[in-house]
């Protein structure tokens, strides 16, 4: 395994009116090829700000983010970036929406459909190819998201809580096909979240941050099995050791919230 | 049912009322009557006048119409996505737009004469200003963040253009357009007013020029009636191009 994304020495602040806000602060982290990195941590960490450094959308204040080893200077095409509103256009069916990116990139009609269709099964949406966005529910656009950016197939997949709008049956299934799609297709996942049991389940590693400025206070190695089953996973003592671990690192945090 | 029925019913009195206080309320020589409108109108339809003038007022409204409809989302179109392109001319176009527009009608008399294709410019002028602010409102108004996501799928100029803002700028290129039907008519009848010996506003003009107000209402019955039709056009180009509104507007209201 190769380092595909690395943060060394990364703070990134903003300057508003009320004056500078930290979002992170001295972040350091590598993550390789083929492997699912979750960050969890207080909202307001930071995370988010993380995804969009390797996206491309700005720079990091001091420090550097390495993607393929090379710096990150402009917009990355290497990578999919799932946010946390689905993005979705209104005008277009939800076919029409996954469709977008292979008609971007100029895949013939028929070759661009069969692969929309079979997305399309894969995230339950069989039936609605002809709604479009306004009238299928908040879960179903966000499927409508998820396989929108299978379609092309990106390198590496920025997860910005994607699931968070989810019911908890519909997101345990996308979390088996997600954890599936990247066994197959050996992908990089960088997938923020605020739900520990989530983040112990899909990930190979769990990032812990501290809250704003987003520190690392923390990575921990998830010695689940790769082949883990997701359903079972609940009854499974390690899991409940590493989600308590992380709970145990993230409750100081809170002190402070609430005064 | 019953509000159709309420709604004829109101017609109704109100007509009944105006003909029953014109000539002993009020002066029946500004007011007239339904029943003398209806007598004149029967006339003007009869003798086919109506009809013709109607015919040219709309001509001129629907080439005004789509001549500024054009050049308007055209030109909004490409000063929205150039920072430099609005940045210069930001200044003149909020002067021009500020003018009221009947004060250049007299210009545009003087530059084209007092023929058809005065009228048909003069409307133009109108609708473009109206379609070149809503087209350009709406080109400055597609998120940011939705342009994000298509570049980062590989999306180059081009392809934003095609697939995330001409389509988005629609919706707003019809607001304009739809604003731009009773302008379009109010462009075509003052320049049909001003200089002109055809047209609904020619007749409008002539008949209050010889104290006949029957006459008077009876064309304004067909500009109403011009308008409504219009309307009803734009209304159905618009949900044939834009069906995802449709689906918006039928399905259950949820919050």
């Amino acid at each position: 395994m190769s380092s595909l994304i690395q943060f060394s020495e990364v703070s990134k602040s903003f300057e508003t009116k009320d004056g500078t806000l930290h979002a992170v602060r001295d972040v350091n982290l590598v993550v390789d090829r083929g492997e699912i990195v979750t960050l969890v941590g207080p909202s307001g960490c930071g995370k988010s700000t993380l995804l969009n450094m390797v996206a491309g959308l700005f720079p990091p204040t001091q420090g550097q983010v390495l993607y393929s080893g090379s710096l990150v200077t402009d917009l990355n095409s290497k990578v999919g970036y799932m946010t946390q509103s689905d993005h979705l256009l209104p005008w277009r069916t939800v076919v029409g929406n996954v469709i977008a990116p292979l008609e971007i990139r100029n895949v013939p009609r028929n070759e661009a459909m069969a692969r929309v269709t079979e997305l399309l099964s894969l995230v339950g949406l069989n039936g609605f190819e002809k709604n479009y966005p306004s009238q299928i529910s908040g879960g179903m656009r966000k499927r409508t998201a998820l396989a929108r950016l299978l379609a092309y197939d990106p390198e590496t997949l920025l997860m910005d809580e994607p699931f968070g709008a989810l019911d908890a049956l519909l997101r345990l299934r996308m979390q088996v096909e997600l954890r599936a799609l990247y066994r197959r297709l050996g992908k990089a996942v960088l997938f923020v979240t605020h739900d520990l049991e989530e983040a112990v389940a899909l990930g190979d590693r769990c990032v812990v941050f501290s809250a704003r400025p987003g520190r690392i206070l923390d990575v921990i190695d998830i010695k689940l099995p790769v082949d883990r089953d997701l359903m079972q996973l609940r009854y499974d003592p390690l899991f409940a050791k590493t989600c308590a671990k992380l709970w145990e690192l993230l409750t100081p945090e809170l002190d402070g919230v609430g005064q | 049912m019953k509000i159709v029925i309420a709604r004829i019913a109101l017609a109704v009195a109100l007509l009944l009322l105006w003909e029953f206080s014109s000539g002993s309320l009020v002066n029946d020589f500004f007011f007239s009557r339904p029943s003398a409108i209806a007598v004149k109108f029967y006339g003007y339809c009869a003798d086919g006048s109506l009809f013709r003038n109607m015919a040219i007022t709309a001509s001129e409204a629907i080439s005004g119409f789509i001549i500024g409809g054009v050049f308007g989302s055209l030109s909004g179109i490409l000063m929205g996505r150039s920072r430099r392109l609005s940045d210069l001319l930001d200044p003149f176009v909020t002067g021009f737009y500020s003018i009221p527009k009947i004060a250049l009608a007299p210009l545009f008399i003087m530059w084209f004469g007092i023929g058809f294709p005065m009228r048909v410019y003069y409307t133009s002028l109108i609708v473009f200003f109206l379609v070149f602010m809503n087209t350009y409102t709406g080109v400055r108004n597609v998120s940011p963040e939705l342009l994000t996501v298509f570049r980062l799928m590989g999306a180059k100029e081009k392809h934003l253009i095609r697939v995330v803002i001409l389509p988005s700028v629609i919706t707003w290129v019809f607001a304009g357009l739809r604003l731009s039907v009773p302008y379009s008519m109010i462009g075509a009848i003052i320049a049909e007013m001003l200089a002109a010996n055809q047209g609904l506003g020619y007749m409008l003009e002539r008949a209050a020029s010889q104290f006949d107000t029957a006459g008077v209402f009876a064309a304004l019955i067909g500009v109403v009636a011009l308008s409504l039709a219009l309307n009803l056009l734009t209304r159905k180009i618009e949900r044939a191009l834009m069906p995802w509104r449709v689906a918006d507007e039928t399905r259950t209201m949820t919050v």
